[in-house]
């Protein structure tokens, strides 16, 4: 909007007054940024108390998938509900053979796509202890599937459905599924049993990146699998 | 502390250009990049307030966690609502709000 030619248009006189109120509104929460007391991390002494029982050794993990828990297996439900919305509401458009991929993309997704599979894998594995997790593997399992879209692979067509949706609720049920076991065994939502907690959490990433995955490269293809594939497949 | 200011502040203008830009534009793809901006300032302010010298103990894990769920929330957040824009652009018959202003300018909607 800085561009100031002749098509720039004038703001008028409420546009102007809103300017004004938005400024005094970042003036006034940059002075509270600015007067806040130092940065005096609260939490991190309580995350180092408790790190020792949450079962792995990456604070960042603990607090995704121990102490708050129950705030991730929410947001792995709204991505879930993401993709629902978006298959209820459109088909996604796949062209039938179209014109042939160039070997140069094919040789690029060839080599680029299993290794992306692997780098997620390894960053599920590796956050137990540093950084990592199933967001981070998901999100590059997301970029592969991604890859794959944009090659417009004919396999692509011949997927079975019932497979993508077993992938995207394979997250969420293995995290309420755990959550519910946890329930059963010790009496809290999440609450892991004592010394279990390392590969219950590794468990539940690893269900969570597949799912996380599926769910950013299904939103990108846009849209529900169109109909001659589902009956191709689903006789 | 100095550099922590600087990131924040940072996001906070960022979160104020979203803002009015948000209120402003009545093209869905506008408001859409606006919410999209808006998120982006307050993940930096997150991160920001987590911040913590090398050597000067250990990061607020807090924080960071937040911002890790909340990017890929919003980026799906993001291709929903860009799906529901096509939907009404399809169904509406007329077109929709701020087209007109948009082929007077044509390079603004790019940048």
């Amino acid at each position: 909007m800085s561009r100031t030619g002749k098509s720039h248009k004038r703001l008028d006189g409420f546009q102007r007054l809103l300017l004004l109120l938005v400024i005094c509104m970042v003036m006034l929460l940059g002075y509270i940024i600015w007067s806040t007391p130092g940065s005096k991390p609260v939490l991190t002494d309580a995350v180092a108390q408790m790190q020792e029982y949450s079962g792995v050794e990456s604070p960042v993990t603990a607090v995704l998938l121990n102490f708050r828990g129950y705030d991730t297996l929410l947001e792995v439900m709204v991505l879930l509900l993401a993709v629902i919305g978006t298959w209820s509401l459109t088909e996604a458009f796949f062209p039938v053979q179209g014109s042939e991929i160039s070997p140069v993309q094919m040789g690029a997704v060839r080599l680029l796509a299993p290794v992306m599979c692997l780098v997620a894998a390894y960053l599920v594995w590796q956050g137990s202890h540093l950084a990592g997790g199933a967001f981070q593997g998901g999100a590059i399992l997301g970029a592969a599937g991604v890859l794959v879209l944009v090659t417009e692979l004919p396999g692509l067509r011949t997927i079975p459905v019932l497979s993508l949706r077993i992938g995207l609720v394979l997250g969420p049920l293995l995290f309420t599924g755990t959550a519910l076991f946890c329930l059963f065994i010790t009496g809290d939502l999440l609450g892991y049993p004592k010394g279990a907690g390392g590969w219950m959490i590794l468990l539940v990433e690893t269900g969570c990146a597949v799912s996380i995955g599926l769910t950013l490269a299904l939103l990108f293809a846009g849209g529900r699998p169109d109909k001659e594939s589902i009956w191709k497949n689903n006789p | 502390m100095i550099t922590t200011l600087i990131y924040s502040l940072t996001g906070l203008i960022l979160f104020g250009m979203g803002f009015f830009t948000l209120i402003i534009h009545s093209h869905p793809l506008r408001k859409i990049l606006a919410v999209n901006v808006m998120s982006t300032g307050v993940f930096l302010i997150l991160v920001a307030t987590a911040y913590i010298p090398l050597g000067e103990g250990e990061i607020d894990p807090v924080p960071h966690a937040m911002v890790l769920t909340g990017i890929v929330v919003s980026v799906s957040v993001t291709a929903l609502a860009l799906i529901l824009a096509c939907r009404i652009q399809e169904t509406s018959n007329s077109s929709l709000p701020g087209r007109k202003q948009q082929g007077e300018v044509p390079e603004e909607s790019i940048g």
